[in-house]
């Protein structure tokens, strides 16, 4: 299918990615030719076939609810780029 | 003495007579990357690492003394794991991933720098690292493949004992062909994916790349098996695979599917391929054409599957809880600036690509779609399956391919999986083991088998290997 730079931009904007022109003009292309590749999926009629979402016979594995240690606070927040406190620190979300 | 050459049950033996200690081996492997891989460039962050891996379990723990490599995207605990990509830089996992565990348990050395690879296991080159590529031991001008080309690359190069992947579309197995070393994609749930960086969530298996069939054998027997971390690793007995490694094929039914000897097939790879399957039939097993209609399909279907749940999985680098973050007053410019400069090229594409197919008004006509279609490629294999043991094909089209050959063409890239990725879509193992040479390239065989037939895998395997000398050819470094 056509694949315009809009549908590009927007579809940037939901995986919050920010691209420049050159990338935007680029990518588009690319992925482009890659939809028409994957367009030949529309040659195959699947109205009767189920979907597959993983290839395992498991469904809703449990396990018994018993509480056990988790990951300390301080081992947690080591890697983060702002700690605050015991929070990762971002920028002001309510103004 | 040139320990680096060994495999681990040469050294396991070795090790065991009390002829070598465990810190020869590891002083053996240092002398030996710090020599030759300034050209292969296999590892990550050699230079700012103090190279002594942390002894673990002593003997008669199956593994011990053994060094282990491990690709960039599995967490060891204090050792950085970055993905190759800038936006884990310096990333220190706070935990051991199970498998990370279990081979610390049976007493093996983990090295403490880690194997090259694509960014976020997101290619089939290596190019795309944020470290730079990974250069093929054979040809350095050539690609290793991908995207475990930095675990392929040091086992061949022997500047590895045996290593760690991880094979979401043929990772591991296309990089073993092209590197002409041995590499196993387990059935889908054999191995915990706890600890592996997910890129896509029902297709990612972690598996050993090795110089032979008896090391890719033993390091199985320690990372299979069920883990209540991972919901989807099965609750199943793990045997001993070395029991497995008989030279024995007699009334062996090979299935050879028709749709992939086709156009697009480098001839000394079909000649080479052929040659191996003629072997195997002079050791008693038994051929016959097979058909798995939906093949054409499978490149399609998981760049569809794949991008989606990358997409999603990705979307946790936000630059809040570890890695790069790019400073902006606003939150939300703040994620968009961290993840437009901390992922590479093929990450944003894949990403974009995801979530356009599971954006409102294309999700049924992409997403959906491709969820049905993978019913079918599996319906082939279970149809497959019913008349034959295992099936052979070439793992890869071609052999290695030129640095930057395919860089700015992506489809021409996804195209080089062609072989590899259905095992993925069927959840199916299927291993790769070197079977000659194309052009003084090598050129791999793929063995597929039904689900946890990880055990006929490694028979064919090691009948195949033991009765040629493949693998104990050398690239001249």
């Amino acid at each position: 299918m056509a694949l315009s730079k809009e549908t590009v931009d927007y579809v940037a904007h939901l995986s919050r990615i920010e691209l420049t022109p050159a990338e935007l003009e680029k990518l588009s292309k690319q992925l482009e030719a890659v939809l028409e590749h994957i367009d030949r999926l529309s040659s195959l009629d699947v109205s009767k076939i189920p979907p597959t979402s993983h290839i395992l016979p498991l469904q809703n594995v449990l396990r018994p609810d018993v509480p056990a240690a988790s990951l300390p606070v301080d081992k947690a927040l080591r890697n983060a780029p702002d700690r605050q406190g015991n929070f990762f620190g971002v920028p002001k979300v309510i103004e | 003495m040139e320990l680096f050459k060994n495999t681990a049950h040469q050294l396991k033996a070795l090790l065991e007579q009390g002829t070598i200690k465990a810190s020869d081996i590891t002083a053996s492997l240092k002398q030996r990357i710090q020599t030759v891989d300034a050209r292969v460039k296999a590892y990550v962050r050699f230079d700012r690492t103090d190279f002594e891996p942390a002894a673990s379990a002593s003997s008669p723990a199956p593994l011990a003394g053994i060094p282990i490599t491990i690709k960039d995207n599995i967490c060891t605990e204090g050792i950085p794991t970055e993905c190759c990509s800038r936006i884990l830089e310096g990333f220190r996992p706070p935990y051991d991933a199970t498998v990370i565990r279990k081979l610390k348990e049976a007493g093996a050395r983990i090295l403490p720098v880690k194997a090259n690879m694509d960014e976020f296991a997101f290619g089939s080159s290596t190019e795309n690292s944020y470290f730079g590529a990974t250069h093929n031991p054979w040809d350095l001008q050539c690609v290793p493949g991908g995207s475990s080309g930095g675990s392929a690359a040091c086992v061949a190069a022997d500047e590895a004992i045996v290593a760690l992947g991880s094979d979401t579309g043929g990772s591991i197995r296309q990089p073993a062909a092209l590197c002409g070393v041995v590499g196993l994609k387990p059935t889908y749930g054999r191995v915990s994916r706890y600890g592996l960086i997910a890129f896509a969530s029902s297709l990612d298996q972690i598996g050993p790349i090795s110089k032979d069939v008896r090391d890719n054998a033993l390091l199985l027997n320690t990372i299979a098996g069920h883990d209540p971390m991972d919901a989807t690793s099965v609750d199943m007995p793990v045997p001993d695979y070395t029991g497995a490694l008989a030279k024995d094929v007699k009334n062996l039914k090979i299935g050879i599917p028709k749709e992939f000897f086709v156009e697009g097939m480098d001839t000394q790879v079909k000649t080479s391929v052929l040659e191996a399957i003629k072997t195997l039939k002079d050791l008693g097993a038994q051929t016959r054409e097979i058909s798995l209609p939906h093949t054409d399909f499978s490149v399609p279907v998981y760049y569809i599957l794949a991008t989606a749940e990358a997409s999603s999985n990705l979307a946790r680098f936000d630059g809040v809880q570890y890695g790069f973050r790019a400073t902006s007053a606003k939150l939300i410019d703040m994620y968009k600036k961290t993840r437009g400069e901390g992922f590479g090229e093929e990450a944003k594409r894949r990403i974009l690509l995801g979530t356009f197919a599971l954006s409102h008004g294309y999700y049924d006509a992409y997403y959906l779609r491709a969820l049905k279609v993978r019913t079918l490629i599996k319906q082939d294999f279970d149809r497959a399956f019913a008349d034959c043991d295992c099936i052979i094909t070439p793992t890869a089209p071609t052999p290695a391919f030129k640095i930057g050959e395919k860089a700015e063409n992506p489809l021409q890239m996804y195209l080089s999986d062609v072989y590899t990725i259905s095992a993925n879509l069927a959840g199916i193992p299927a291993i790769s083991v070197p079977c000659g040479f194309a052009g003084g390239l090598p050129v791999g065989l793929q063995i597929m088998a039904r689900p946890f037939a990880e055990e006929t895998l490694f028979r064919v395997a090691y009948t195949y290997e033991q009765s040629t000398d493949w693998h104990t050819r050398k690239p001249a470094l």
